[in-house]
């Protein structure tokens, strides 16, 4: 599948946002986060910016992007369309939830019970994401039980590692936050080193005999295209990534996007203070980095069945 | 909506069905039904680029060949592939904003192009590859069963078909309704063990392909001189004969 960078900082960016705003939403009125009034606009702040800044970029993959409000019309029947309606719905309760928080410096009472609501809605946002993902049968990369582990967990830990930072800025010694963040951090790696395994060790039902119904005297194999060129099919679908590629950038997404942050949330935790500002800070950087290549290999090792039409043996 | 219709009870459902045994692999299917469609209910069907390298444009209808087996036994066969009109299309459930829909009364799944935002969503939800992006208009387009042509009453009643079905010159494709089990097309289907593309994926394509029969194998070299030495004093004068005429 084409790795379309909008849709890659979409699901990037969104999944951290509406992970941090859980992580707000609960830790907040469970009094697990620092409670002053310039932490929880200053953590709202970046959780929304995250999750809207996706939620715009998304609209620039669209053909006709002044039509999306239309939308949120088809919830009963589309993943797409539950996502986008929840995560817009996220925003009442988190909104008053901010309200109460920053001008009124409370988290308890009926401001936490709207950050708990934004809390499951966010949640509910992200398995909506992935659903989009692990719900398109022509795609066994996307259509199998890995896809909406891997969500949770990656959109877990982008938001643990941001919260780790935050939380450093207002109290220099956290130990909850980056004790919890490193386990994430490691529960996340497991998750896509086993998508990983599955989907180098399993393919599709469907190969080029099921799809062409032909297959009684041997093997099917391509004989003539329908063209010579290329066509929107082939854009979109029919996108390669070389082996020696795939497996280095996936070397580089397993070093920055779980190594790495799970080194220097370690050091922080150990260390803590301005040095732990930094590595949680660096932490950050890296598995923002790490993610987005492992988000383009999710897009480019994804193989559609439309491909054993051209040439494919197997998807 | 992009929930399905309800399925009735004697239920309609239009569609084709494509004999592999007799296509030819012309590409007139292909080219009647881009003629037709261009200026017809999805229309235009761009083409970008269309006289120089990198040349590509929206097709409904296109012909892949294969090639099946090795050696003496292996044969070449022309696969049309369009939109099947599936029972079960995801790419309408998963359209967001109900542009895609498939109809109650006949089965056809098109796309309501005034209100489709280009998400491209439903041509990854269709393992066949049956739809394609406008990209001068930021649409999806996809085969209509050229239901201009089917309801048409300025048509005479024998045209009333889709313009790929038309422009066949083998008969390799029909149409019909293939929800009647007494309809031509449904008895061609029984009579032929017509099928399913990717059945194991459970969209239940509406379209059938008819395999090709097996008795048409080349015959081996073994066959070839035997036949050759049963020749009967007839058939040697006849190819005395014969080669007396081509010199």
């Amino acid at each position: 599948m084409h790795p379309a960078f909008s849709i890659i900082f979409f699901t990037t960016a969104s999944g951290a946002g509406f992970a941090l705003l859980a992580l707000l939403g609960l830790g907040a009125p469970l009094a697990l986060l620092p409670a002053s009034s310039s932490f929880g606009f200053t953590a709202l702040a970046v959780a929304i910016v995250l999750a809207a800044g996706g939620l715009a970029s998304s609209a620039f993959h669209l053909g006709r992007p002044e039509r999306a409000w239309r939308a949120f019309s088809q919830w009963r029947s589309s993943w797409l369309s539950r996502e986008g309606v929840l995560s817009v719905l996220t925003f009442l309760p988190t909104a008053a939830f901010g309200v109460g928080w920053v001008l009124f410096g409370t988290t308890g009472g009926l401001v936490g019970l709207c950050g708990i609501f934004a809390a499951g809605l966010a949640t509910a946002t992200i398995y909506c994401t992935g659903m989009i993902y692990a719900s398109l049968k022509p795609i066994h990369q996307w259509h199998n039980s890995w896809v909406v582990p891997n969500y949770f967990a990656l959109g877990l830990m982008s938001g643990f590692l941001v919260l780790d930072f935050l939380v450093r800025l207002w109290a220099p010694h956290p130990i909850g936050v980056p004790l919890l963040t490193f386990l994430v951090v490691l529960a996340a790696w497991w998750s896509k080193e086993r998508y990983w395994r599955f989907i180098d060790t399993t393919s599709a039902r469907s190969t080029a005999e099921s799809a062409t119904l032909l297959g009684t005297r041997g093997k099917v194999r391509l004989f003539e295209s329908p063209h010579t060129e290329e066509n929107y099919l082939l854009k979109e679908m029919g996108f390669r990534v070389a082996r020696q590629h795939r497996l280095r950038l996936r070397r580089i997404a397993r070093l920055a996007a779980f190594v790495l942050p799970a080194l220097l949330t370690f050091l922080g935790l150990l260390f803590g203070g301005g040095f732990g500002g930094i590595t949680a800070g660096l932490a950050v950087v890296s598995a923002a980095l790490g993610l987005v290549i492992e988000r383009w290999l999710f897009f480019a090792e994804a193989k559609h069945t439309v491909t054993l039409y051209y040439g494919a043996e197997a998807v | 909506m992009t929930s399905l219709p309800e399925s009735r009870p004697h239920q309609k459902k239009l569609g084709l069905v494509i004999d592999l045994d007799i296509c030819v692999g012309c590409h007139a299917c292909a080219t009647a039904c881009k003629e037709w469609n261009a200026s017809g209910h999805m229309g235009p069907l761009p083409d970008f680029n269309p006289y120089g390298d990198g040349a590509w444009g929206v097709w409904f209808n296109r012909i892949h060949s294969f090639e099946e087996g090795e050696g003496e036994g292996a044969r070449t066969i022309h696969f049309p592939k369009s939109c099947l009109h599936c029972e079960e299309p995801a790419c309408v459930t998963v359209c967001p904003t109900g542009a895609s829909y498939k109809r109650a009364e006949d089965g056809i799944v098109l796309v309501n192009e005034s209100i489709c935002i280009g998400c491209k969503l439903c041509s990854w939800a269709c393992p066949y590859g049956a739809r394609e992006f406008d990209a001068d208009e930021g649409v999806m387009k996809k085969c209509t069963l050229c239901i201009d042509r089917i309801y048409n009453e300025n048509l005479t009643p024998e045209d009333r078909k889709p313009a790929c079905v038309m422009v066949c010159p083998v008969n390799a494709r029909h149409f019909g309704d293939l929800g009647d089990p007494d309809s031509d097309v449904s008895e061609l289907v029984a009579r032929r063990s017509g099928g399913d593309l990717m059945p194991e994926l459970g969209y239940k394509p509406i379209n059938k392909y008819l395999p090709p029969r097996s008795g048409r194998m080349a015959p081996s070299a073994a066959a070839v001189a035997a036949s050759a030495e049963a020749a009967s004093t007839g058939d040697k004068l006849l190819r005395w004969v014969d080669r007396l005429l081509s010199r």
